[in-house]
């Protein structure tokens, strides 16, 4: 067996723990025994074990009790039971929930090792098996960024520039414009793509969960902490680190974060072991950085440790190219998910999608294509299949002045009351002349 | 047993000699299992270490065994100074077939220089060619060479002849 694989053995009686330890020691364990349940579960906290070797009989705790207890604790743990023949029974029971597998004494030498080899490679495999999942959620996404614009050819280029480094990146756009995607096109094009890209969103989590969803925590940290679990610093260990909404974290969690970014150890919540993890850090945010480090909102030396290398993601109103052929991309993706026929948009809705401000950026289009989908006939998407607002306000044009709000407000406030000049001046706050002056200069017409 | 030094000089450049050594192996006799307990009898044999800093390596054709599995070749303090070997199952009539003395010398020679090997500190070697290779079976001993792999020699540092 070669690498340094960790097991914990239990066992009531000196000569099968010292035995036994032995044995694996020569293996090239890292062994420690336990005498029973008690000091089992203590020396769990003390680290993770790949296998726990349990005596099915022992005095206090026995060993079923003990298995659902570890299980409680470290559910990916390894454990195999060791019984006599006279309690097979209660091993097959122990099979039923959760154990590995078991021996009986004395053990077959070959079985031990051969049942050692099968339970390592199982526990290989369905951590592989996680990090494959990883992988292919990671590579479908990495095409989805759909931009044919220069604003976007300037993002693409700067991916691969930094994709090949370890460097920390800060990704920058307003809500919707696509930053996770871009982190994870980092990610898939890095030396880290095997491992996973493990993703936090800083801004939707409260402070106190967002500590254990990063740091873990150990079994009873704290009220609902049933299990031991890896937090997500731990489980991006070779792999990318992103911090969603980073500009949204507490002070505290500042402090916290930026000790980690330091040394990349820290300690799960409610335990003592140092933890080191070697990940790579990308963050976003879509709020500003450098205002909120002159307000004190956010900590300069944080904000200098992860403003390396900034990729600014322009709102797809300032990328016009880009959005028919992102409207074409939904439009493929939701036919295929709906299994309905693909449409074609009509130059009108082309002109409405270009004209409209999308201040929800790419998730807006992607909404609005979807709902077009669901309410559209079979062959076209049409203005009506679009939202009201958005057709509004294409209609308006881009003219966003104060004259142009003025000119619209006017008009909806003549309309609301039947285009009398005094209520409506009233309604408006302005004395009639002004209003004579404003129809005049506006040259609205008063059926309007 | 008097060919075994030559069977570990080529990788083990020491002084080696054999010595013999009173015992009552009966002590350490299990009567449920018809076997020797390896790890008294280690506790025995370290007491006769000839001087300070040498291993001793003791060669017994009883069948050994450690309380939690059903035999055991040998065993040996890891980075100690006692190691023990039983050629009990290293006969081929144990297997039914043909005595072959050369095949049980080789064998013995290869057990030998895996348990000093850990007695060295060397652990089991992923290289089923290397003496260090774990042996659960008499075939897997056939198989593995009388020397330590490249890496396993570097560790030790000493070069296999």
């Amino acid at each position: 067996m070669s690498g340094k694989h960790s097991i914990l053995i239990v066992d009531d009686e000196l000569s099968v723990r010292q035995s036994l330890k032995h044995w694996f020691l020569e293996d090239g364990f890292d062994v420690e025994t336990a005498e029973d349940g008690q000091d089992a579960l203590e020396k769990m906290n003390s680290g993770p074990y790949d296998i726990i070797l349990v005596d099915i009989k022992m005095p206090g705790m026995d060993g079923i009790t003990l298995q659902k207890r570890i299980k409680e604790i470290d559910k990916d743990v390894i454990v195999i039971i060791i019984t006599a023949y006279a309690s097979v029974d209660t091993a097959v029971d122990a099979l039923k929930h959760g154990a590995f597998d078991y021996v009986t004494k004395p053990i077959d030498p070959d079985d031990l090792s051969h049942l050692i080899r099968n339970a390592l490679k199982q526990k290989e495999l369905s951590e592989e098996n996680v990090r494959l999942k990883e992988n292919i959620s990671e590579m479908s996404m990495r095409d989805q960024i759909i931009g044919q614009s220069t604003e976007m050819k300037r993002v693409f280029d700067m991916i691969d520039q930094v994709a090949g480094t370890d460097s920390t990146v800060l990704i920058r756009g307003e809500s919707g414009t696509g930053k996770e995607l871009i982190a994870r096109a980092i990610h898939s094009r890095s030396k880290r793509r095997y491992l996973p890209i493990v993703a936090v969103n800083c801004g939707s989590i409260p402070e106190t969960l967002l500590e254990s969803e990063l740091f873990g925590h150990e079994k009873g940290a704290f009220t609902g902490a049933q299990y031991r679990r890896k937090g997500k610093l731990e489980l991006a260990d070779g792999g990318t680190l992103f911090l969603d909404e980073i500009g949204d974290i507490s002070a505290k969690m500042q402090v916290d974060l930026l000790r980690v970014l330091e040394s990349h150890s820290f300690t799960r919540l409610g335990g003592n072991e140092e933890i080191t993890s070697d990940f790579r850090l990308i963050c976003a945010t879509n709020k500003n950085l450098e205002q909120a480090v002159e307000e004190g909102e956010f900590r300069k030396d944080l904000y200098y440790r992860i403003n390396v290398f900034t990729i600014f993601v322009p709102p797809l109103r300032e990328r016009k190219a880009d959005i028919i052929p992102l409207a074409e991309h939904f439009i493929e993706k939701y036919s295929r998910q709906m299994s309905k026929p693909q449409r074609e948009l009509t130059e009108d809705v082309e002109d409405t999608l270009r004209n409209y401000r999308w201040p929800g950026n790419v998730r807006e289009l992607e909404n609005a294509i979807e709902r077009a989908m669901v309410i559209g006939n079979e062959t076209e998407i049409t203005e009506d299949d679009l939202p009201v607002h958005c057709k509004q306000e294409a209609s308006n044009g881009n003219d966003l002045s104060l004259e142009s709000l003025e000119e619209d407000h006017i008009k909806r406030v003549l309309k609301e009351f039947d285009g009398n000049v005094t209520h409506s001046a009233r309604a408006l706050g302005i004395d009639r002349v002004t209003l004579y002056n404003k129809i005049k200069k506006y040259g609205i017409k008063r059926e309007d | 047993m008097e060919e075994l030094p030559g069977r570990l000089r080529h990788c083990l450049p020491f002084p080696i000699k054999r010595i013999s050594v009173e015992m009552d192996l009966e002590l350490f006799y299990s009567p449920d299992r018809g076997q020797y307990h390896s790890t008294l009898i280690l506790a025995q044999l370290i007491k006769h270490l000839p001087e300070e800093n040498a291993k001793i390596i003791g060669i017994t054709s009883h069948d050994l065994y450690i309380p939690i599995l059903t035999f055991v070749f040998g065993e040996s303090q890891l980075e100690g100074s006692a190691a023990v070997i039983s050629t009990y199952r290293l006969h081929n009539e144990f297997y039914g077939l043909p005595a072959n003395r050369e095949l049980l010398i080789t064998r013995t020679g290869k057990e030998a220089l895996h348990e000093l090997g850990h007695s060295y500190g060397l652990t089991h070697c992923a290289d089923y060619r290397c003496v260090m290779n774990s042996s659960t079976y008499v075939e897997d001993i056939d198989l593995k060479e009388g020397r330590f792999c490249d890496d396993c020699q570097e560790s030790l540092g000493v070069r296999c002849a």
